[in-house]
Formats: C-alpha cells, structure tokens, sequence
C-alpha cells in the first residue's frame, strides 16, 4: 500500500524576485513500513521536500497524494485537521511545548483528537516506554537531554497512530551515542509495529541505518536504493 | 487542557506576568476606590438634603419654585387633596417657608423660617432624632440648626426676634422663644433653618390657615418617584400647581453630581488607556517570543481558532489576576470608609462646607463598580487579544519554525 505518492513535484520560492527552484519535478512513492532516509547536501531541498509531503508547504507545481488523498484540494483547517489525524512529525529540535511533562506532551494531540482519559493515560505510558522513558513520564522538557526530548517527540508523534512519521533531521542537534539511541528505537518501532519512516539526514550513521536510501541534487532524486540491513 | 495550558504559560515569565498583572491592579483599585468614594459623598450628600429636608416631590403653587414669593401660595385641602395620592404616598407634609431676618442683641442673620407640622415633619425627617438640645415644637416656639446659635450666639431658651415681609406686603415682625435645637448634616440647612409650628407661622406671614408654600410627599421608596410624580402630574394637570422632583428643585446639584461623574470618567479613561499600552507591550512580547512554539503546535494539528482562544486565555487570565486582586483590595477598603467615613479637616473641610456639603467622603460599597472594573479589564484585553489573532491568523508554520 502507498502512503504517499508525488508525481512531478516542483517548488519555487520567491516566484517573482530571485526564484530559487528548490524542488525540480520530484517523483516519489513511498509504501507502508518503509524506513525511508532522504538525503543529500545542505540546501538539496530535504527540507522543503519533507514540509511538502507532510501538508506544511504547498509546491508550485505537480500531483500529491498522502493516505490516498489528494492533499493539494484541502483547506488550510482541512490541512490542519488531516495532519493531525494521518502524520506524525519530529522536528530538528525543540519539539515539546514546554510548559507541559512528557506525559502532557504526548498526551495532547490525543487531547485534540478528543480521545477519552482512559484511553489517553493507557496510550502515554504505553508509547513511553517504547521509547524508554518510562521513568521521565512527569519531566518537563528542561529537565530533559536532547536525545530524550527527540524520544518524547517520536512518543508523540506516534500518539495519533498516524499513517506515518516525517523526521526531518532529527538527530542533527544530537550527539553519537543518543543519535544511535534514537535510531534504535525508530528501527525498533519499524521493524516491530511497522511504522512507516521518512526521514531526512545528511549524518552517515544515519544513512547507514536506512532500508531505503533516497538521494536529492539540486531538488531531484539522482538516487534511490533499498537496502538489505 | 487549555486552561492548565494559559495558566502555565503566563508563568512562563513571572516577572513580565506579574508587573503587568500589578499595572492592571493599581487602576482596578484605583479606580473602583475612587469611583466607590464619589459615589458615596454623592448619595451621602443627595441624602442630606432629600431625607433631611425637600423630600422627593414637592407641590407648590404654579411658579412657586422659581421666585419662592410668599405672595405665590397654594391653598390647601387635607380632605379634598387625598383623591390625588396613591399607596406610594405614606403622608402628605404642610410647610409655609420663606425668607427671615433672625436678630438677637446686635446680631442679624437670615434664616429660612418654615412652618412645619410637627409630627408630619417628624415623620418625614425624622427631626426628633437630630434634637441636640432641647424638645421638639409642639404650639409655640422655635427649633432651630445648631449652627445659627454659634453665628448668632445665642442659646437655648433665648428669644430670637424674627423679622420678614409678610402676605401681600404685611409686616411680618414677632418674637418667639428657642425651644428645641436641631443638628442637620447639611452645613447649609444647619446654618439657616428656623422651625415652627404652621399655624404659628401662618399668623406670622398673616396668611390664611389654609394657605401653604409647599405640600412634600412623604414616599417610602426612592423608585417610587417617577410614578408618584406622573399621577400627581395628570390628576393635578387642571389645579395651578406645580409638581417636582428632587432634581428638578436642585437642578444645580444634579448637574453638578453629573459633571463631576463625567469628570471622573475621563480620568478612568485615562487610567485604562494608560495600562492598556502595558497590557500591549506585554502582548506584544508573549507573541513574539512564542512564533516558534506556535508554528510546531499549528504543524503537529492544533487549529489556529483554539491556539487563539489560549493566547486569549493567558491574556484574560493576567488582567483578570490584577483585577480581582485590586477589586478584593478595593472591596475591604471602600467597606472600611463605608463604615468609618472620612472626616475632612481645615481647607478641604471649609471648601466642602462653603458650597454646602458635609465635609465627610462615606465610600459606597456598590457592587456595580466593582463588576464595571472587572467587565473593562475583560473587554479590553479582548480587543487586546485581537493583536495575536491576527499574527497566529497569518501564521505559517514552514515560516515560524525558520530557526
Ligand atoms: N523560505 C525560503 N525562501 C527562499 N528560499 C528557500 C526557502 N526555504 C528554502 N529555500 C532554498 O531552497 C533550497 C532548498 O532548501 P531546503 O529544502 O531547506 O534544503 P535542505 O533541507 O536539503 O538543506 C535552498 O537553496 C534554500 O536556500
Ligand atoms: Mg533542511
């Protein structure tokens, strides 16, 4: 099953003054379970490529479909409401609101999910420790290292039991050994509970990681291995 | 959620959250303290002179008010008036007024001297209460304010020659002994008024005794005025007299009470938009600082329309803290000063007094101004909180998470 499909992607900013054309018609699918690195040099249009997919950015110009819909027709609300239901999101750092514990934290898209109590305490604490937090559950963000926080925030991004999870960088501000922590616990849930993976890097050890390497030049795929782990 | 949510974030910054949270409660409490204080010393003052004297609708004879001519009388029929009064009208209150010169020894001053009715008068202000010295006036004699005595300097049981033009250019002249002195909280009434008994004083106008200045209605509820006051009106439309109210007998205090509210309005405006800048500024900050988080929580599915019901919340919230804490503050103080009044001395004093009022500031508890405080800090930070709307509004989340 495909969980996401471009056809003919192409994004250019600033159409009018200076265009940078940071996507250049890219055609991507990526099925269930995959685990799905994108990488390439700085300013090869990861980033851009990963707001797109994930309804944050609209492109210029070409076909998408997440979940087996066209997201290009969907209001900005629509938007809204269709990413929480179907994407889970790690961003490069800063992910958790920080006024509110782990628990909190990945307790409050369920919240906007309108999930009852019972079923949203039994969910944290599951997800918790499949990350290995179980002990961290009533730690503000501060109180946490940046590998954890990154584990809180793949801990949430997995609350909505969304179709799949877009990483976008998220081991950069990490040092060796909790980027290899991270890694494990993504390979984990993956290998596991198939979860579907697409994530952005340009850390080798993160590339090594990989089943399905994609790479992007210049905003095209000049690349695109699968990989036997 | 949302609720913990604001109510943590505005801790966020406690300092920030609590100067501002501080502005809004000096004016809160400034503000209703103020407001409470002149709403007192208003009520206080109006009270003075409707309980103690004019009552709250008069009758006279048509003109009557404007030249107050003892020439201007009424003629007046106990048992023929009652078809005009309904249940809102307890007693009907005879009084003959006019102008006097009181003399004792080399001293001369005017005086109001009015004829009363005694035991009407009693029951309509409750004089017996405020006898100082004294008893009251039965058939003969005189009650008169404590303050003529002073200027005067006379005492009880003195005579006081009473000098005036009488009914139709008769010379009014007698003299009658001081039986009873009054205490009036009014400076004014306290310095001239001169009572006695009606028929006493119709001999001494040389009128009729059937002839009146003023009829006061004695009415027990102060809502009660405007429906006394059109059924007097229509059943007396085809009789030459005229009705009026408190307000229209004083209509310089009226104005006077309304340009000093208006007045302290302005000051209240001032006051609001004054800390409405501080309530800005702090807004201002809480929605810059914060692009970041918002853009992850817009990204990760919260709908913009909750995101701005929260940053309403945490706005709502911080104004709220200082204004319930300043209407609290406010509430003891204004129930203390409603209690123990404050008592102006020297120049204020003097001041109060020379435009006859009460040199005292009785604070009003009114529930009223306290809701109005706290309804302003609601509404403008409401209109504050329109600022990040509109930034979260045009929010883009790709664009709020650059850095
Ligand atoms: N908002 C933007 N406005 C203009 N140019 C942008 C913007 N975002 C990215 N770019 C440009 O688009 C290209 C791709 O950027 P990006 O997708 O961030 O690449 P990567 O994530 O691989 O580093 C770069 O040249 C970058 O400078
Ligand atoms: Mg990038």
């Amino acid at each position: 099953m495909n969980v996401i499909i471009t056809k003919g992607i192409e994004k250019t900013y600033n159409p009018k003054t200076i265009p940078v054309h940071a996507l250049q018609g890219v055609d991507l699918t990526i099925k269930k379970g995959e685990f799905t690195a994108i990488v390439g040099p700085s300013g090869s249009g990861k980033t851009t490529l990963l707001n797109i997919i994930g309804g944050l950015d609209r492109p210029t110009s070409g076909y998408i479909e997440v979940g087996g819909k066209d997201i290009s027709k969907l209001s900005d609300n629509q938007l809204i409401d269709f990413r929480r239901e179907n994407i889970g999101f790690v961003f490069q750092a800063y992910n958790l609101i920080p006024v509110l514990t782990a628990k909190e934290n990945i307790e409050f898209i369920m919240l906007l999910q309108g999930i009852p109590k019972a079923q949203r305490d039994k969910r944290t604490l599951e997800l918790l420790h499949a990350v290995g937090l179980d002990d961290k559950i009533n730690k503000r963000p501060i109180e946490l290292s940046g590998g954890q926080q990154q584990r809180v925030a793949v801990a949430r991004a997995l609350a909505s039991k969304p179709a799949f999870i877009l990483a976008d960088e998220p081991t950069a501000n990490l040092d060796s050994l909790s980027t290899v922590n991270l890694l494990d616990i993504m390979a984990n849930l993956n290998m596991q509970e198939h979860i579907t993976f697409v994530f952005s890097t340009h850390d080798q050890r993160v590339i090594d990681r990989a089943r399905r390497v994609v790479t992007l030049e210049d905003g095209v795929i000049s690349s695109d291995v699968y990989v036997d782990q | 959620m949302l609720f913990r949510l604001a109510w943590r974030n505005i801790w966020r910054n406690k300092r920030r959250t609590l100067i501002t949270a501080a502005s809004v409660f000096f004016a809160v409490f400034l503000a209703s303290s103020l407001a409470c204080i002149q709403k007192g010393t208003w009520d206080h003052m109006l009270d003075n002179v409707v309980n103690y004297y004019f009552g709250y609708v008069q009758v006279h004879a048509d003109g009557f008010w404007d030249d107050r001519s003892i020439n201007n009388l009424m003629t007046y029929d106990p048992q023929d008036f009652k078809q005009h009064l309904s249940d809102q009208v307890s007693d009907v209150v005879p009084r003959l007024e006019s102008f006097a010169l009181a003399s004792v020894g080399d001293q001369t001053k005017g005086v109001m001297l009015v004829g009363i009715d005694p035991e009407k008068e009693d029951a309509l202000t409750s004089i017996s209460n405020r006898l100082v010295q004294g008893r009251m006036i039965a058939d003969h004699g005189l009650l008169v304010g404590e303050g003529i005595l002073e200027n005067l300097k006379i005492k009880l049981n003195d005579t006081m020659i009473l000098i005036s033009q009488g009914y139709h250019g008769a010379n009014a002249a007698n003299q009658y002994p001081i039986v009873g002195v009054v205490h009036f909280a009014s400076p004014e009434l306290n310095k001239q008024l001169v009572m006695m008994p009606l028929a006493q004083a119709q001999d001494f106008f040389g009128t009729n005794n059937n002839q009146l200045t003023s009829l006061v209605m004695n009415i027990q509820a102060k809502e009660a005025v405007p429906e006394v006051l059109t059924t007097l009106e229509s059943s007396l439309a085809e009789d030459p007299l005229e009705v009026m109210d408190w307000e229209s007998m004083m209509p310089e205090l009226t104005q006077a009470k309304a340009l000093d509210t208006a007045g302290a309005n302005i000051m209240l405006l001032i006051l609001y938009i004054i800390i409405s800048f501080g309530i800005f500024g702090t807004i201002l900050m809480m929605t810059k600082d914060r692009a970041y988080e918002f853009g992850i929580l817009v990204s990760i599915g919260m709908r913009k329309g909750k995101l701005m019901f929260m940053l309403w919340l945490e706005i709502v919230m911080i104004g709220l803290i200082g204004a319930l804490v300043g209407i609290g503050v406010s509430m003891l103080l204004v129930k203390y000063f409603e209690l123990n009044p404050i008592k102006l001395t020297g120049e204020f004093a003097s001041a109060y007094e020379a435009f006859g009022m009460e040199p005292l500031l009785p604070a009003a508890f009114d529930i009223p101004v306290f809701l109005f405080q706290a309804l302003a800090v609601l509404i403008i930070t409401t209109v504050m909180a329109t600022y990040p709307a509109y930034v979260l509004w045009k929010l883009k989340p790709v664009e709020a998470m650059k850095n």
